[in-house]
């Protein structure tokens, strides 16, 4: 068994304003050792960002930390004061590549600058243009990068070449664990094919350990991940090894998830598909019970009063009522 | 030209000029010829900046081509009377929450459609009209009239959209990349939708998209676009299943499969 990188208990976190509470992730738990690649899957609007800003200890405005325990190579992320997160984690255990990702860099300085920008909030002196160019040019190149990238402005780049800029960028220290937010999502399929690959050359290679990707496409995140999490409602509805949850998902919102899908294959052509009825719940006021009641097919009298319980068996586990009495094979 | 040809898309060119003294000029379409017949679904496929939204504007009228011409039923698109035109042709757009105006309900978009009409209707009747064209759609007026659209799901919002091109009875929807904002799971109902609209009502779409597998499932005939030019063209399936030009291959072979595996 590998060491574990990331260790999450009950993880929750909650938006608070004007408009109420929005319980976006509510009592997640999740090992990640190291050597691993997981991926994690779901609608827009169930939390899986907030569950990734949550992990790294950043809060944006609204957002507010309300319990649970993130454990990253024995440093506690939320215990610890914030200046020896900033200085001791971040960037060096783990790094987080945010969704906008393509608005990161800033756009009146050349990628060189902004490294320099960066290293001086880290070590508290100037670098030298020569000093980042020979710390970041061996980087790049590693990366499959040209070192002229590194001496233009970010407009001269096309959406691939920023998006492996920036992954460039945010493995300087060589993190143990890269989390990503969809990193695929922006580009065309061409640059999201290398994109794919030059995550998988980057921990090959041994610049990173493990790596988390959130991401909305399930095939994408086939080629890249091993395991898989899907998440609905601010709650992990299933998890397991991927192909074991590709080819045979469990809890119904994963089935219903994967029949909407639209993989390029002969077949799909004569196929109907079907949508998943209804709406993402409003998590102001999440429904009680099971969170997928209101849009499951397989709804029984029980989902909508208890919430189900996490069975797991063999490294798969699933949040479901249909496999409370050991149905799970 | 033939019977049963809708739109006819000529050499079609654009350059965008930029600059007043030393001008520099980028292309935005090449020498696009296509043609696409009544009940049709074409799809234009290609990456970001390969011209397929320019192609899809100037068959709108929303930009004039530099030089080349688009003929619908026979006719210049630009000799139309615009209200004559966009009745005939209607456009739904990639990001629906923009498309909509957030401070009205969403009935608001529908009654104007009926603007574009000779002789719109009366009130009440509008009303009904609006409910049976919901309900064709599979939607329920119950749930979707008086809502705003935060209320409303992308799906929704997209599928209200194409409501409206059934008001006005247009012979021709304008899809450019009408589900790349809207999750994977209502995505689905929306292509159904297009589905339905070409068997029941005739309809023929331009299905502007960057996605091949739903260019697959969709679509009847397919081109890709690079640079400005179509490199290939002809069925959906044997363009994707037997690709001829190396940059449709290299399309092909870059959509991740879901149930194998690349070896990386």
């Amino acid at each position: 068994m590998n060491k574990t990188l990331l260790q999450v208990k009950d993880l929750k976190g909650y938006y608070r304003g004007t408009f109420g509470v929005v319980h976006a992730v509510d009592g997640v738990s999740l090992k990640v050792s190291e050597g691993e690649r997981i991926g994690i899957a779901g609608e827009s609007g169930c939390g899986k960002s907030t569950f990734a800003q949550l992990v790294t200890g950043t809060t944006t405005p609204l957002l507010h930390y309300e319990g649970g325990e993130v454990k990253v190579n024995g440093f506690d992320v939320w215990k610890i004061s914030p200046e020896k997160l900033r200085k001791d984690v971040k960037c060096k255990l783990i790094s987080y590549v945010p969704q906008a990702m393509l608005n990161s860099l800033n756009p009146v300085k050349k990628v060189r600058e902004f490294i320099a920008d960066m290293l001086k909030e880290r070590t508290g002196r100037k670098h030298s243009v020569n000093e980042v160019r020979e710390m970041a040019a061996d980087h790049f190149e590693r990366l499959g990068l040209d070192k002229h990238v590194l001496d233009v402005y970010p407009h001269e780049l096309s959406g691939g070449m920023t998006q492996r800029a920036i992954t460039a960028i945010s493995t300087l220290a060589n993190p143990k664990l890269l989390i990503t937010d969809e990193p695929t999502s922006a580009l065309d399929v061409t640059s999201q094919k290398r994109m794919i690959e030059l995550m998988i050359d980057i921990q090959r290679k041994g610049i990173i350990k493990s790596l988390m990707c959130i991401s909305h496409d399930l095939s994408a995140l086939n080629q890249l991940c091993d395991r898989i999490i899907i998440m609905y409602g601010g709650k992990f509805v299933e998890s397991g090894k991927m192909d074991e949850v590709v080819n045979n998902p469990l809890h119904p919102y994963t089935r219903a998830l994967m029949d909407s899908l639209l993989p390029l294959e002969r077949q799909t052509k004569n196929k109907s598909l079907t949508s998943i009825p209804g709406v993402v719940p409003d998590l102001r006021n999440p429904p009680p019970g099971c969170r997928f009641h209101t849009r499951c097919e397989k709804f029984m009298e029980i989902c909508r009063s208890k919430n189900p319980p996490t069975i797991e068996k063999k490294g798969r586990s699933v949040k479901c009522w249909l496999y409370s009495r050991g149905r799970l094979k | 030209m033939k019977k049963n040809t809708l739109l006819e898309v000529k050499n079609l060119t654009k350059l965008y000029t930029s600059g007043y003294i030393r001008t520099a000029e980028v292309i935005g379409a090449k020498n696009v010829s296509f043609n696409m017949k009544k009940g049709e679904i074409f799809c234009l496929v290609g990456e970001s900046g390969s011209g397929k939204t320019t192609v899809g504007n100037i068959i709108l009228r929303l930009i004039k081509p530099s030089s080349g011409k688009v003929l619908l039923n026979g006719k210049d698109v630009f000799s139309y009377d615009k209200r004559v035109y966009w009745r005939k042709v209607q456009a739904v757009f990639q990001d629906p929450y923009s498309s909509f105006n957030f401070f009205y309900n969403v009935d608001k978009p529908l009654n104007d459609a009926f603007d574009l009409l000779d002789n719109s209707p009366s009130k009440d009747e509008r009303k009904k009209i609006i409910r049976s064209t919901l309900e064709t759609i599979g939607m329920n007026p119950d749930e979707i009239l008086g809502r705003y659209p935060h209320q409303l799901s992308g799906g929704q919002m997209q599928r209200i959209l194409i409501a409206r091109a059934l008001i006005t009875g247009s012979d021709l929807l304008v899809a450019d990349e009408l589900t790349s904002m809207i999750d994977a799971s209502t995505r689905v109902a929306v292509l159904n939708e297009l589905l339905r609209l070409k068997k029941n009502e005739k309809m023929s779409v331009l299905f502007i998209t960057h996605d091949l597998a739903q260019a697959y499932f969709i679509g009847d005939r397919i081109a890709i676009m690079r640079k400005g030019e179509i490199v290939e063209r002809g069925p959906v399936k044997k363009v994707i299943f037997n690709p001829k030009h190396p940059y449709t291959k290299e399309l092909v072979a870059s959509v991740p499969p879901l149930h194998e595996k690349w070896e990386l």
